[in-house]
């Protein structure tokens, strides 16, 4: 009898505690479930961002880049090392993190990518206006491509500084801002939607807040970058207008005021970060 | 004549780590264009390398590798002040070579 009452109690407090020691493991289980797998979801894509880094093939088009502005090249046979983008005929360190600024020259709110067009067409003898129009990734548009890496790669790690001092600068920023909430087109699309709250994500792609301050190398700040899934070096011309085709709009234009606007606001926006240009994408 | 590769070689210890960017189109065939007729295939079909002259490397690649393709790889007994060289063929007959010296 008492032995029996003995094991009764023993087999009873076995049971107490592996139904304590389940009950333990399946909280554990539902605490840490979400958390690890968010863990190495967001890990792995970070570990895959990190062995992209080396060997971005940005460097090939920095490089092109670089050989085109000392290149004596166009109808009136000149390389672009008298280009002023701002800071002075040829001065290009530093330049990218001031763009886009207004120029007293053409009288115009430029940004890096239309104010070499201007560059190429003064100096170089280019039609800037056939440039403009030429599809984005084929002749010249390239070159302009390469170019406009180039001299962002000579400002990386500097912080964007905007300038706001010139009323044109002031409109276009209003305007940027304006665009940027802008809803429209059949989908009722604005940037905001997708880039106007924080941690949002599309598939595997952080979505950056942009009507802010995003931070170090986001955003504006890292563009130009190489998108290694398509092999595209793209300026952020071609990204701008890349959003009006994700809004099924038809494009502003390579250097429209609209996207050059656009620029502007987020350039002002990201006031005090660092650039990262060129970056490297997916 | 195709775009310069660019190649970043370094010592550590008794072995060298090499990285190489190559500037490649590496058509797979594959693709489609506009018209809807098959973009012919045009991709890097050999790559070599060579420490000092002497080859120490030989890879066969195909349609499956990348647009301008990365490759990282050691050689052993590579010191600072060595010449390493990369070569490449293509399927249409072209090639580059470019060297740098180890640091």
């Amino acid at each position: 009898m008492d032995l029996t009452l003995l094991l009764f109690r023993k087999s009873k407090e076995v049971t107490m505690q592996r139904s304590r020691l389940f009950m333990w493991a399946a909280a554990m289980a539902v605490a840490c479930m979400p958390a690890l797998a968010q863990k190495t979801t967001s890990q792995g894509i970070d570990e895959y961002r990190a062995m992209l880094q080396d060997g971005n093939p940005s460097e090939l088009f920095e490089a092109k880049g670089e050989d085109l502005w000392k290149q004596k090249r166009g109808p009136k046979n000149a390389s672009l090392e008298k280009c002023d983008l701002g800071k002075g005929p040829g001065v290009f360190k530093g330049a990218f993190v001031e763009l886009p600024r207004y120029f007293s020259d053409t009288g115009r709110v430029q940004d890096l990518e239309s104010r070499l067009l201007t560059c190429m067409e003064t100096l170089q003898g280019f039609n800037a206006t056939e440039i403009a129009k030429t599809p984005f990734g084929k002749g010249e548009q390239n070159n302009v491509t390469a170019l406009a890496t180039w001299i962002a790669a000579e400002s990386k790690d500097m912080r964007f500084n905007l300038s706001q001092s010139h009323p044109q600068e002031r409109v276009f920023y209003e305007v940027g801002k304006r665009l940027f909430f802008q809803r429209g087109g059949p989908h009722d699309f604005a940037c905001a939607s997708c880039h106007g709250e924080d941690g949002k994500r599309i598939r595997l792609q952080d979505l950056p807040n942009l009507s802010k301050n995003p931070g170090d190398g986001v955003g504006f700040a890292a563009w130009p970058a190489y998108r290694v899934s398509n092999g595209q070096m793209w300026g952020m011309q071609q990204r701008l207008n890349d959003c009006y085709r994700q809004q099924r709009f038809p494009y502003p234009g390579f250097a429209s005021d609209a996207t050059i606007a656009l620029g502007m606001y987020l350039g002002v926006n990201s006031k005090g970060s660092a650039s990262i240009a060129p970056a490297i994408k997916r | 004549m195709a775009d310069p590769m660019r190649i970043r070689a370094q010592a550590s210890g008794d072995k060298a780590t090499v990285r190489v960017l190559m500037s490649h189109e590496m058509e797979s065939g594959q693709r489609k264009d506009a018209a809807g007729k098959l973009v012919p295939a045009w991709h890097i079909t050999e790559v070599t390398a060579a420490l000092n002259g002497k080859q120490v490397l030989a890879a066969e690649w195909g349609t499956a590798v990348s647009k301008n393709p990365f490759l990282q790889f050691v050689i052993k007994g590579a010191k600072a002040g060595d010449k390493v060289a990369v070569s490449w063929k293509d399927n249409k007959g072209d090639s580059r070579t470019d060297e740098v010296t180890v640091s």
